[in-house]
């Protein structure tokens, strides 16, 4: 299959980004500034990430959508306000994870951010769910851009006047030259930003705009190294069909008013869960000195005796240090934890921390 | 000192007397980015032409680093294993890896100079 391109291909070539194939699209892992710089940039001012790979699922439909996708999301939809935004899951009847999703209510019915590589399978069983009843769009004339980073508000409204006002986790429509975009106040990096939803043949100007009033594009490199530290999860590696929310350490994702009353796809497995407890849980992971445990490091008790797997591991900018998260058994979870993780055949100490490794710093709302 | 030899696998060599200091390329470290994590041999352990004889870790994989010649690693550079940044900044000078009192110095004569292995870093990346 040929390799999609975002709209801005051409703008990263030009500011020489390195590209890598993810989930069918070439997209820019680095710039020539690298990681670190990327990182510690968007962490002091502002970066720019072009997320346009991701899926934006646009459903239409009036208060029986609500009732629908209640039936589907383990979330309280029918008390959450036009414009507000709610982190959930697309889960299986086992409650294993398809997706890991941002739904925003909007005029009409819905938007749903979609991970790049779950978005044409997250469509198909979304659609077969709601029997084609309603509307839905997954709209590839739109690009995705973030801009994370404590600069992001200020450069952000000079180009959209008025997205100061929202608070974390809303959005709205916002005039911008003689179209509309969507703009809600979230990201993925443990910064306060903003993801902009703009038509493609916009999406180029719209950025160098950013790029003109001090922003700078950043690579997915970093945005795996700020996530990370976030502690926040990437699916395909903290998130699959064989994980649970529960076993993710994700229950607070769960509308309290849903889980007492259930009825939503694999909501009678996470009940169960809640009551019984889980065998694994995704921890937070600090190896001792500088070493690296990359994705399927094993993990072991001090016994050595096998305890789980690392799901993400690499080296936190910030922290200044090694970072990890990953799946183990729930008896050796506690903070503080000795463990021992098996890199290049040689044991190496480590122990489980709590999460986020970099504290965030959103902007909190009044509601 | 001897002129500058290098590898296929992008480690630097230089010998002095029947010692050889080692390193990785700017060129290697260019194609590595950030590099984060450095791991290397035991001083007194024997390493073969060709076989590993440490680690780096960028912020994005780990790649082993080999020897070009056979020998005892006689010293270390624990500034790199403390400061991995110091290899991007300077790869081909402070931040060498280690040193090897040689085996068998035939095994320098089918390492390439410095124009030699430009041209092959080049036709490598392209």
């Amino acid at each position: 299959m040929e390799i999609k391109k975002t709209s801005l291909n051409k703008l990263h070539q030009d500011n020489k980004a390195k590209f890598v194939e993810f989930a069918g699209y070439e997209m820019p892992i680095q710039y020539s500034k690298g990681i670190v710089e990327e990182h510690k940039f968007t962490r002091s001012n502002a970066g720019i990430f072009d997320v346009s790979h991701m899926g934006q699922l646009f459903i239409y439909g009036d208060d029986n959508l609500t009732n629908d996708l209640e039936k589907i999301f383990p979330l309280d939809l029918k008390n959450l306000k036009q414009n507000c935004s709610k982190y959930s899951f697309l889960m299986n009847d086992n409650a294993g994870i398809y997706d890991d999703l941002i739904i925003t209510k909007i005029e009409k019915g819905y938007l749903i951010i979609l991970n790049a590589a779950c978005k044409d399978n997250d469509f198909k069983i979304l659609s077969n769910l709601l029997k084609d009843k309603y509307e839905m769009v997954l709209d590839d004339q739109r690009s995705l851009i973030a801009i994370q980073g404590p600069k992001s508000v200020e450069i952000l409204n000079k180009i959209i006047d008025g997205v100061e006002k929202l608070s974390f986790m809303t959005g709205n429509w916002f005039d911008y030259k003689d179209t509309k975009v969507f703009a809600t106040r979230s990201g993925y990096t443990g910064e306060d930003g903003f993801e902009v939803s703009i038509n493609n043949e916009l999406v180029e100007e719209f950025t160098q705009f950013l790029i003109e009033n001090g922003a700078q594009l950043i690579g997915l490199g970093a945005r795996d190294t700020l996530r990370l530290e976030a502690g926040l999860c990437l699916y395909g590696h903290e998130l699959d069909t064989e994980k649970t929310p529960i076993e993710a350490n994700l229950k607070w994702a769960i509308s309290k008013e849903r889980i007492s009353n259930g009825g939503f796809i694999g909501s009678e497995k996470i009940m169960k869960e809640l009551q019984e407890g889980t065998s694994k849980i995704r921890v937070g992971i600090k190896p001792e000195g500088r070493l690296i445990a990359r994705e399927k490091t094993k993990i072991f008790n001090e016994a050595e005796k096998p305890i789980g797997e690392v799901t993400s591991g690499t080296f936190g900018p910030s922290v200044n240090g090694p970072i990890a998260m990953g799946y183990i058994d729930k008896e050796f979870s506690k903070i503080d934890t000795k463990i021992l993780l098996e890199v290049r055949g040689k044991k190496h100490s480590a122990s489980i921390c709590g999460l986020p490794f970099y504290k965030k710093s959103y902007v909190k709302g009044v509601n | 000192m001897s002129e500058v030899k290098f590898s296929k696998e992008h480690e630097w060599i230089t010998v002095e007397g029947d010692v050889a200091t080692i390193g990785i390329t700017k060129h290697a470290t260019e194609m590595l980015g950030d590099i984060v994590f450095a791991e290397l041999p035991e001083k007194g352990s024997n390493v073969e032409k060709d076989g590993t004889a440490g680690v780096v870790e960028s912020t994005k994989a780990a790649s082993d680093v080999y020897t070009p010649v056979s020998g005892e690693v006689v010293d270390t550079n624990q500034t790199i294993v403390d400061d991995p940044a110091k290899i991007n900044e300077d790869p081909e000078g402070s931040a060498w890896f280690f040193k090897l009192k040689l085996k068998d110095s035939s095994e320098m004569d089918s390492l390439m100079n410095k124009e030699e292995y430009d041209k092959f870093a080049k036709e490598s990346t392209s």
